[in-house]
């Protein structure tokens, strides 16, 4: 199928707004169901976008998430202008976490969050500067 | 087994998404960490947790999670069982133990 032929999705992740945290991964899901793309792929999927949109949630200030599905792979970039991340090599390390103890103490913050992208999408890239904020690219294969 | 099965017997009540109680249940999963939810719980699982603010929903519905058990009569907040219900994610309250609930819910599944 040609390029053309994907679906182009823009979801604010919004600042300070704990109830509507994951909306915009949940919409991802909702619209990879409706298109037919298997299961397994959008569990992935919604596992590691999950994780990215919570990251610039607690860490970004809030952001953006932009979200491409082509017949073959899905492209996610979530982008926040929040602190950036000074050590992305120690950031990696499971368990390894800067949040907060109240946030903690809400079930966030394991230090699992960039390995689950990392475990669940076939390319996951960081670009990220202290005080300028973050873009995680994820791209997940879906086959056809 | 579904969430209305379960629910009896928790001797629990099922506080939201009513419309999902048909939902089956496979398996039960214990964690308070979204984190390691997200990656482990299977699919189709009763999930008990402490945790009761909103983002549990969101959870629980990106991980294709049948309901949410929330234990030892912990109160849940009115927004959390909103959205549980704009979601139809049910949530049942016990006053049982995780422990207890899992015990229970291994039984029925054998009997199953």
């Amino acid at each position: 199928m040609a390029e053309s032929n994907k679906m182009h999705l823009e979801t604010v992740i919004a600042k300070d707004d704990f109830a509507s945290a994951g909306e915009a991964s949940s919409k991802v899901k909702k619209t990879l169901t409706m298109l037919g793309v298997a299961p397994a792929q959008i569990k992935r999927i919604s596992v590691a976008m999950y994780e990215a949109e919570i990251n610039a949630f607690i860490h970004g200030g809030g952001g953006m998430a932009y979200t491409d599905v082509y017949p073959d792979r899905v492209e996610i970039l979530i982008e926040d202008h929040g602190k950036g991340i000074e050590d992305i090599e120690l950031a990696m390390q499971e368990g390894y976490s800067t949040a907060s103890e109240e946030v903690r103490m809400m079930g966030f913050g394991a230090g699992m969050g960039l390995p689950n992208m990392k475990n669940n999408s076939d390319n996951l890239t960081i670009d990220s500067r202290p005080g300028e904020g973050t873009k995680v690219r994820m791209c997940f294969n879906i086959g056809n | 087994m579904n969430v209305t099965e379960l629910a009896e017997i928790t001797g629990g009540t099922v506080l939201s998404g009513r419309e999902s109680v048909g939902n089956s249940i496979s398996t039960g999963y214990c964690c308070d960490l979204l984190s390691h939810v997200m990656a482990d719980a299977p699919q189709n699982c009763a999930w008990m947790t402490v945790l009761t603010h909103t983002n549990i929903i969101a959870v629980a519905e990106l991980a294709g999670i049948s309901c949410i058990v929330i234990p030892e009569g912990i109160a849940v907040p009115p927004a959390t069982l909103e959205k549980a219900d704009s979601e139809q994610i049910p949530v049942i309250s016990t006053v049982l133990g995780s422990y207890e609930i899992s015990w229970r819910l291994h039984e029925a599944l054998q009997e199953d």
